[in-house]
């Protein structure tokens, strides 16, 4: 949907309560394009916007209707594709998840990619190291001897235990809030534990141990230092860091 | 420019393009061609469940979902394939279980069941529970178990590669599909991808409405690439509009919701599908509801200050089940509108959610060069396809069973087919066509702009061919878009750079809406009946005499080089079912 048209609907549902609802706001986006130069720039947008608004709007807006070289990647624009992860007013969040009113818009809003991996231009970044640790964890079910004829039983109970990690949308917004990813880019980060949670505790699959012992190594979850950065990061709700300590836990008694 | 060389080239990482890899992957080599990452693709924002008479938690069986397949695309419906893919849905949905899929389950463990709309039991009696689901969140879980079996098989994908052009060669007299033509978003790089086998699982073009379900992304990418090389698509006509969007925003929120005991009410708080469908109620097909909403609207009796909107009500079920079934759909009425559907109705307005057309294909997903000849070498599935299992109207949950089944399918004949073939020789400067339209568009000073030319094409779509329509109101869009398409020529962007140049794709995509905005236009003004999606104002009967038949549209050059569309049609197969009069 087109922000211009977002507008005349909101003003136009406004205006017959009399007040406009629509407010200047400043963006402050970091900038960087190596084809122009090697260094990084912040650079402030004035728009109008109403505060009901989506941040990806307002970048969409600037896009647009003021600079098209602004470079980020969207799809899905309601949280759900995990495309749009930025770092807004310091904080990981997906800006199409992200009210402009939430975010007190009387001060300039910064805006800039996500950190700890590699910025390729304005807030696009490298995502392939995230996703080769998500693919070492083993992300997917492994079972032995035959098939059965219908689908595998599961107990609701059972399905219930790994519900929250199934939810992740591999958005990195967790694993780029993690002060141990910065500084460490070997680390599995949140995101890739959250996905071995999903099958370690899935009563149907038979690769615990492996997943386990992948993750017991000195890259694994034991740097994890609890900080919570990723849990509150999370833009899908997830309890990442209980995950990552339900992963810790069983690897001290092997069971899960 | 770079040229690589696969048995197999799939277009898109969707739900149909990463189940035909998971096919393909085993029986050739094969390369997945895909402009988002495969977890961003659309298939994830599907809610409600998948189709499949398992009979898990009532009496079903596969002939009663062929029927009211059938009966939900107003009998525009292939019955053929209507009955594979009812019949394959069970294997489906077992398939996707034995890979992983975390479905919700019953006390007993097997994969529950809920009820969707237009699903029933014996022949229209009574709602069934038929749709697998998990939560509502069922296309995410779909996506990431075809993701996460994909990786484990190994399926090599290029990310962020853009299909711009197909690849045709004639040998002895016979078009064959020799590749793609790809750009790298990252670098602005072209490469040239020759293959055996070209699988298009690109999804749809929801994007050239303006309230919509689709992601930005869905700009019918695949369907522009094989018209523009003469190629026919098939029901353009036919697109459906979801009950229930959020007012004005357009996001999807699930029919599972009404499945799960939601009503729908208007501004007197009146249950209005009472009158429209007195059986199936809110659980009527999406064609019926989207009208019944619209008509309630147009009568004064909608919600709002504008009475603009009606009320999805979840108000009378308990928040255990809200946050069980529907936590999704429930948060987004939160987050993006503030309203707690606890205890508040949600306003809600039908969405541009799917088109039914798209490039024709058998049931062995083999593209059509016009109504019984294949191109060899090409295949089509999911969304981007018409084969045709959803005619005039598709059912919810039937799409996510399309991919899966269809995908399957598609996978397989097209790494049968490279095992058994040579590859066939590339045209000279395969690349022309899509250089030429790269580098006008980078280096042209012209004084359009993109944004404008979108939002004024999204608007006459609204307004012009949305849930009702009369020639009066198409004739004014395909002037709108005819004239559109003349401004496009002088568009202009700003960003001349290679690198992640988006703002360069966003002026490709939308030559793309522009392309299929024309040809849906042209086909639903010359269908002067109403059946399913399309509703002519003008023709409100269904006209099985003279309309009981595919539309085909052609791109048409003249020797002035004037663009033009084509129209022919194609038979409907028929095999158990005779045209009824539709009721729910």
């Amino acid at each position: 949907m087109s922000t211009e048209t977002l507008e005349k609907t909101e003003g136009g549902a406004q205006s017959a309560e009399g007040a406009s609802p629509y407010i200047t706001a400043t963006f402050r986006i970091r900038r960087f394009n190596p084809e122009i130069s090697a260094d990084a720039i912040w650079e402030d947008f004035q728009i109008e916007i109403d505060p009901k608004e989506r941040v990806l709007d307002a970048l969409h807006k600037i896009k647009w209707e003021l600079d098209g070289t602004l470079t980020f990647r969207r799809s899905c624009a309601h949280g759900i594709c995990g495309s749009d992860a930025m770092r807004i007013n310091g904080r990981n969040r997906l800006a199409c998840k992200t009210l402009i009113k939430d975010i007190n818009p009387e001060k300039p809003i910064t805006v800039e990619a996500i950190k700890g991996l590699t910025v390729l231009k304005d807030l696009v970044v490298d995502m392939e190291p995230f996703f080769q640790a998500y693919r070492d964890v083993m992300p997917f079910l492994v079972t032995t001897g035959n098939e059965p004829t219908r689908e595998r039983l599961q107990s609701a109970e059972d399905r219930e235990r790994f519900d929250d990690t199934t939810k992740c949308i591999l958005c990195a917004a967790c694993t780029s809030s993690c002060p141990v990813f910065w500084n460490d880019g070997q680390y599995f980060g949140p995101a890739a534990i959250v996905n071995a949670h999903r099958f370690i505790f899935d009563s149907r699959d038979e690769a615990g141990e492996q997943r386990l012992e992948i993750l017991n190594d000195k890259d694994g979850v034991w740097r994890c230092r609890t900080t919570f950065n990723c849990t509150d990061a999370c833009p899908r709700g997830i309890e990442v860091t209980k995950a990552i300590q339900e992963v810790k836990r069983a690897l001290i008694t092997r069971r899960y | 420019m770079k040229i690589h060389k696969y048995d197999t080239v799939i277009v898109g990482a969707g739900g149909a393009g990463m189940r035909a890899a998971i096919e393909s992957t085993k029986r050739s080599r094969t390369a997945v061609l895909t402009k988002l990452y495969p977890t961003r693709s659309h298939t994830g924002a599907a809610q409600g469940g998948m189709a499949a008479a398992l009979a898990n938690v009532e009496e079903d069986n596969w002939e009663w979902h062929t029927f009211d397949t059938v009966k939900g695309g107003d009998y525009l419906v292939d019955q053929d394939a209507a009955e594979i893919l009812a019949k394959e849905a069970i294997d489906s949905v077992l398939d996707l279980e034995k890979m992983g899929l975390p479905f919700n389950r019953t006390p007993n463990g097997t994969i529950d069941q809920r009820r969707f709309g237009g699903h029933s039991r014996n022949h229209g009696e009574a709602p069934v529970r038929r749709s697998c689901y998990a939560a509502d969140r069922t296309g995410h879980m779909i996506l990431q178990t075809l993701y996460q079996n994909c990786v484990k098989e190994g399926v090599e994908f290029f990310n962020e590669f853009y299909v711009l052009d197909q690849l045709i060669t004639e040998v002895d007299g016979v078009k064959k599909s020799a590749g793609v033509v790809a750009y790298e978003l990252a670098t602005g790089e072209i490469h040239i991808f020759r293959a055996k086998s070209v699988i298009y699982a690109s999804g749809g073009c929801g994007k050239f409405f303006k309230v919509s379900s689709n992601a930005h992304t869905l700009t019918g990418d695949g369907q522009a690439a094989v018209y523009r090389r003469g190629l026919p698509l098939e029901d353009m006509e036919f697109f459906q509009f979801h009950p229930t969007g959020i007012w004005r925003m357009g996001i999807l929120l699930t029919e599972g919701a009404r499945g799960e005991g939601g009503i729908l009410r208007n501004k007197d708080g009146e249950r209005f599908m009472e009158k429209y469908a007195p059986v199936m109620k809110d659980l009527a097909s999406r064609d019926v509801v989207s009208r019944s909403i619209y008509t309630e609207i147009r009568e004064g009796r909608g919600c709002g200050p504008e009475g603009d909107h009606v009320f999805l009500d979840l108000t009378h079920l308990p928040p255990e089940q809200l946050d069980a079934k529907l936590p999704d759909i429930t948060e987004f009425a939160r987050t993006y509108l503030g309203i707690e559907p606890y205890t508040d109705p949600i306003p809600i307005q039908p969405t541009a959610h799917y088109a039914m057309g798209g490039i024709p294909t058998n049931v062995e997903g083999e593209v059509l060069l016009d109504n019984t000849t294949v191109v060899p070498g090409l295949y089509a599935a999911g969304e981007v396809a018409c084969v045709s299992v959803h005619g005039a109207n598709r059912l919810g949950t039937n799409s996510l069973l399309d991919i899966n089944v269809f995908g399957r399918r598609a996978g397989i004949s097209a790494a049968d087919y490279a095992a058994k073939t040579e590859f066939v020789e590339i045209p000279e400067d395969p690349a022309a066509l899509v250089v030429d339209q790269v580098e006008r568009l980078r280096s042209s000073e012209g004084t359009e702009r993109v944004t404008e030319i979108r939002k004024e094409l999204q608007e006459t779509m609204d307004a012009n061919v949305m849930v009702f329509r009369t020639e009066q109101t198409i004739k004014t869009a395909v002037e709108k878009i005819g004239e559109l398409r003349a401004r496009y020529r002088n568009v202009s962007v700003q960003d001349k750079g290679k690198r992640f140049n988006t703002d360069l794709l966003e002026a490709i995509e939308l030559g793309n809406l522009l392309d299929l905005a024309e040809v849906m236009a042209v086909s639903a003004l010359a269908r002067k009946e109403s059946r399913g999606g399309h509703y002519r104002e003008d023709f409100p009967n269904r006209d099985d005499v003279n309309f009981m038949r595919h539309t085909m549209a052609y791109r048409e050059v003249g020797d002035d080089g004037a663009e033009s569309v084509r129209l022919d049609y194609k038979p409907v197969v028929q095999t158990r079912y005779q045209p009824m009069e539709r009721k729910y």
